[in-house]
């Protein structure tokens, strides 16, 4: 990465002027408490006994059986407070907008992971807290935007566009550029200006950090491949990062591929997008041949974004991680797959990494192991899977 | 320092008070002919420079007024080929200084070159992209002052230390955003625009004209008053929105309102 936040040719700070003094304060304030003891001890003792870090490596034995190919195993982010992987980025960032003289904090969020995780970094810290949400994932998710207001929040539902994932991101931006004194935009994923992907991607570290000595405690030996699921890439490049100078270990990123790949309602950014400038970065975007950003569809709320972050799109450019969709079908079959097997409910998010490995564990031996990324808890999801299978639950 | 492009933008500062008025309308909404009629009535009405928005599906710089206005133009098919095709229309009428406003990514992923040899092509000075700060700008700037087009470089409220560099490069004007946030109207306008130019004009004597939240002609005038000339789009977009295709005759009464108070100033 250069000076301007740059991963090859994707990144960037493509953000109106209004903001980029504050980006640059931002950039600052980070760059100094990163290296600060003081502000890692508070964040660390945060993460341990706050969050429940470091989240478990776990043998997925069943499975493992089952699938009769390489060791399965989960990195459990799912056993996170609040249940997903999103704390670790929040509590980093809410620690941080608090050094930095901020009194309070605003998000985007699509399944609402993000929003509840920062909703509950605000109440612990004493921090002012509004989320935007687009109105149509506030019915998806209407217990996680119920959950956001017993934990103080204010949640907006946002009716512009598709009323989805980079809805709720526009209006976020908005209102940012409307009152940056007192407030930090909590960004949720691996995009966005510089230095929003390099942070968070710094704050969602933790996750291959923990993972590759524990494989390593384990095992005595690397994996084979790492497995995450990719909406904007935060759980993702946090699963990949301590791996990328380890060549022989296979990264591969799962994107919403919704109906299919071959059908408009898909959000599989790396499979059907092209190169773009949106969100303040440039990446690789779902768009027309005009440029105008796609209406995505994924059964997923939290992957439903037409963009994916620079530094996956860089990863993508040089090969050294793969890309590949997952359509809701098999998301749903995995989500279905791993509760029965393993007796754990998974996020639909993270169900298209699990899916992936569904498929792929047959093509290595046994000797191999395989990390899959369990970003995240499924409860929020029960209701939009049983109405997928036509289910129908009386409350 | 900073360079002059031979375009049309300084004619819009070039008349008896050096100060201009200058109108913004989303191409497209609610159709291509009623852009080019509105075009050439805000024109005639006394605008000195019009800023065509070239719809985008996300315009993360606007209020409420202008995203609908952004959907609407959108929802009836608009293209950036069809806004060139407008101004194409236009030109057959107006030589009027003519600025694009949109985001970098149509632009981009038209092609910068094949975008702004279209611009000199028709005869469009200027271009306005809110998501390109003066730390992106050399990308899309390169290209376009090849085909004579300016890249207007915007200061914020926010700005401080940075106006001295962005000033320094500026060319064609220097867009003031008077407030925090996204374009619409405003009932006051509190930032010290004074401020703003007085340091603006430490550097460079690019003109600078005043936008986001004017809508009134009292307000146009005391930015005028401050600056070199008032921008508004949102006012000017609710009467298209109020009016449809019949907003012809309102636009010119609105913006001869406007103009008048610019030039008494």
């Amino acid at each position: 990465m250069n000076e301007k936040g740059r991963f090859g040719i994707h990144g960037g700070q493509y953000i109106s002027e209004t903001l980029m003094n504050e980006l640059i304060k931002l950039e600052e304030a980070y760059n100094h408490y990163k290296n600060d003891p003081g502000f890692n001890a508070e964040l660390n003792k945060l993460l341990n006994e706050y969050a429940g870090r470091p989240s478990l490596l776990y043998y997925a034995e069943k499975m493992t059986k089952d699938l009769g190919g390489a060791k399965i195993y989960l990195k459990r982010e799912d056993l996170n407070h609040t249940g997903s992987h999103k704390i670790n980025n929040v509590l980093g960032q809410a620690l941080l907008a608090k050094k930095m003289g901020k009194t309070r904090l605003i998000a985007e969020t699509g399944a609402g992971q993000h929003g509840v995780a920062t909703a509950t970094a605000a109440a612990l810290l004493g921090m002012e807290c509004e989320i935007f949400m687009g109105k149509e994932d506030t019915i998806r998710q209407a217990l996680n935007v119920y959950r956001m207001e017993l934990l103080g929040a204010k949640v907006n539902a946002v009716t512009t566009g598709t009323m989805t994932l980079k809805d709720a991101v526009n209006d976020a931006m908005r209102e940012w550029s409307n009152r940056v004194s007192d407030t930090h935009y909590c960004l949720g994923s691996v995009m966005g200006p510089h230095p929003f992907p390099t942070i968070v991607r710094d704050f969602q570290s933790v996750i291959s950090k923990e993972a590759r000595a524990q494989i390593l405690e384990k095992e005595g030996k690397l994996p084979a491949a790492v497995i995450a699921c990719v909406g904007g890439g935060s759980n993702a490049i946090g699963a990949f990062y301590n791996f990328i100078p380890d060549k022989e270990v296979e990264l591969i990123g799962c994107e919403a591929g919704g109906r299919g790949v071959d059908t408009p309602e898909t959000a599989a950014t790396i499979a059907t997008g092209s190169l773009g400038i949106f969100h303040g970065m440039k990446s690789y975007f779902c768009q027309d041949k005009y440029g105008q950003i796609a209406p995505v569809y994924s059964i997923s709320a939290g992957l439903d974004y037409p963009g994916i972050g620079p530094e996956h799109a860089y990863l993508h450019d040089t090969g050294r991680a793969k890309y590949v969709p997952i359509t809701d079908e098999e998301a749903v079959c995995a989500f279905e797959y791993l509760s029965k097997t393993e007796g754990i409910i998974p996020a639909i998010e993270s169900a298209h990494a699990v899916a992936q490995a569904i498929k792929v564990a047959k093509n290595y031996s046994k000797d191999d192991c395989i990390i899959v990324n369990i970003s995240g808890r499924g409860d929020k999801d029960v209701a939009a899977i049983a109405r997928y299978r036509g289910v129908d639950l009386h409350d | 320092m900073s360079k002059k492009l031979n375009n049309k933008i300084s004619k819009a500062f070039d008349n008896t008070n050096k100060k201009a008025f200058i109108g913004f309308l989303t191409a497209g909404d609610p159709d291509a002919d009623s852009t080019v009629n509105f075009i050439l009535e805000m024109d005639r009405a006394g605008c000195d420079l019009i800023e065509i928005g070239i719809p985008f599906s996300d315009p993360t710089a606007e209020g409420v007024v202008i995203q609908e206005a952004n959907i609407r133009s959108l929802g009836n098919g608009m293209t950036t080929d069809g806004v060139f095709d407008i101004v194409k229309r236009v030109r057959e009428k107006s030589d009027i200084p003519l600025c694009f406003m949109t985001y970098a990514n149509p632009v981009f992923h038209y092609g910068y070159d094949e975008f702004f040899s279209k611009c000199e092509e028709l005869g469009v000075d200027g271009i306005i992209v809110p998501d390109i700060p003066f730390e992106e700008k050399e990308e899309m700037e390169g290209p376009a002052n090849a085909h004579n087009v300016s890249v207007i470089s915007m200061v914020s409220p926010t700005s401080e230390a940075r106006i001295k560099n962005i000033a320094e490069g500026a060319d064609g004007f220097i867009y003031v955003v008077s407030s925090m946030g996204v374009t619409g109207v405003r009932n006051e306008i509190k930032t010290d625009i004074e401020g703003i130019v007085k340091h603006i004009r430490e550097v460079t004597d690019t003109p600078c004209a005043i936008g986001f939240g004017i809508s009134t002609p009292e307000q146009a005038a005391d930015m005028a008053s401050k600056s070199d000339g008032a921008i508004v789009g949102s006012a000017i977009v609710r009467i298209i929105e109020k009016y449809g295709k019949d907003a012809a005759p309102y636009l010119y009464d609105y913006i001869k309102s406007m103009k008048d108070a610019v030039a008494s100033v």
